[in-house]
């Protein structure tokens, strides 16, 4: 304890010398200049439910992208905090693996928390919500139709006999193998949204996420229900709607491929 | 009178409103008849006739509504 406190002495004596030489060095340095500042503009979909006979129209605002995080999602929460709390957008991890705050950022479907803002200051940046779905609010699209059709492709392991341990239902290092690439969706919708064939029969056509999560399901070596998966696939519009325009592919933010996905189904059903 | 599609559509669901409103217990059912009518139906009566997108949103809020207030967990509405 004695110790101790005769340290903490000779740190309290020790103090007033250092800030003085503190003092010295900032006197010396020159201040930092203030860097230019980079404004950039923002134009942002803006429609709101509580007045249902209002238009939606497009709200334009400006940042400085020196005191703004290089991604478009720190704009969009700074927009929120500092120049207009009424924006409504989803956000939640702010990495990349929850998915909410996928948009539509200068006509590509992406995860504003992925996408970095273009730093040419004289190209205005264009915010809508994803396409071709029903808008909750300003950028919040309703994804009611997208989820129910996650819900219909079951997507969990159907499996009747029990396991072998019976504890748990092992998989080959192979056949684990197969999932990557399909494991990592996180059903953010970019890819279904940017699919024309999906704008127009978003009803039954199941679209690109959906499929890759049903391929994830068929391609499942301990999954007992491929028979019955593949026969709810086995018609003209839940899977056949697909023409392969690759839109999906292009735009996925995680790096996926859906079009190939479908193209692993439709091979299972042809052969 | 010629109705449109759309009407058409309203006078559904306001008739399907009713109609699961049947399905509640007798002594909170008329909360649930004067939430639809009166306060979900008469509030938006002024709306232009021709001004889809604001009927068609309504129609689909309304739908959701219905969805959710038909559960039969659902007893009371204030």
């Amino acid at each position: 304890m004695a110790s101790l406190r005769t340290t903490s002495r000779l740190f309290a004596s020790a103090r007033p010398a250092f800030r003085t030489q503190m003092r010295t060095m900032a006197s010396v340095s020159t201040p930092a200049a203030e860097p230019e500042p980079r404004t950039k503009t923002f134009h942002i979909y803006r429609w709101n439910p509580d007045e249902p006979t209002s238009k939606p129209h497009m709200q334009t605002y400006t940042l400085d992208l020196n005191k703004t995080g290089p991604m478009v999602l720190d704009a969009l929460i700074r927009i929120k905090n500092e120049l207009d709390p009424t924006l409504t957008f989803r956000r939640s991890c702010r990495e990349g693996i929850c998915g909410s705050c996928a948009m539509n950022i200068n006509g590509t479907n992406t995860l504003a928390c992925l996408c970095r803002i273009p730093t040419d200051t004289t190209q205005e940046t264009k915010i809508y919500p994803l396409p071709h779905t029903y808008v909750v609010k300003d950028i919040v699209p309703d994804l009611t139709q997208f989820y129910k059709q996650y819900k219909s492709i079951k997507p969990y392991l159907q499996h009747s006999t029990p396991a072998p341990n019976g504890k748990e239902y092992l998989q080959s290092k192979e056949d684990r193998r197969k999932l990557d690439g399909l494991y990592e969706c996180i059903l953010c919708a970019c890819c279904s949204t940017s699919c024309p064939s999906y704008w127009w029969n978003s009803e039954e056509y199941l679209g690109p996420a959906i499929l890759l999560q049903s391929y994830r399901w068929l391609a499942d070596s301990r999954d007992e229900k491929k028979e019955e998966r593949k026969a709810a696939l086995d018609n003209s519009m839940s899977l056949y709607r697909c023409h392969t325009i690759l839109n999906c592919s292009r735009t996925c933010p995680k790096g996926l491929n859906p079009g190939l996905a479908i193209a692993e189904i439709k091979k299972e059903l042809a052969f | 009178m010629r109705l449109s599609g759309l009407q058409r559509e309203v006078l559904a669901l306001y008739r399907k409103c009713l109609r699961e409103s049947r399905k509640k217990p007798a002594n909170t059912r008329p909360h649930f008849e004067s939430f639809a009518s009166r306060s979900e139906f008469q509030k938006n009566i002024t709306l232009d006739k021709r001004d889809f997108s604001a009927i068609e949103y309504l129609l689909r809020k309304g739908q959701r509504q219905l969805e959710i207030y038909s559960a039969p967990g659902i007893k009371d509405i204030r």
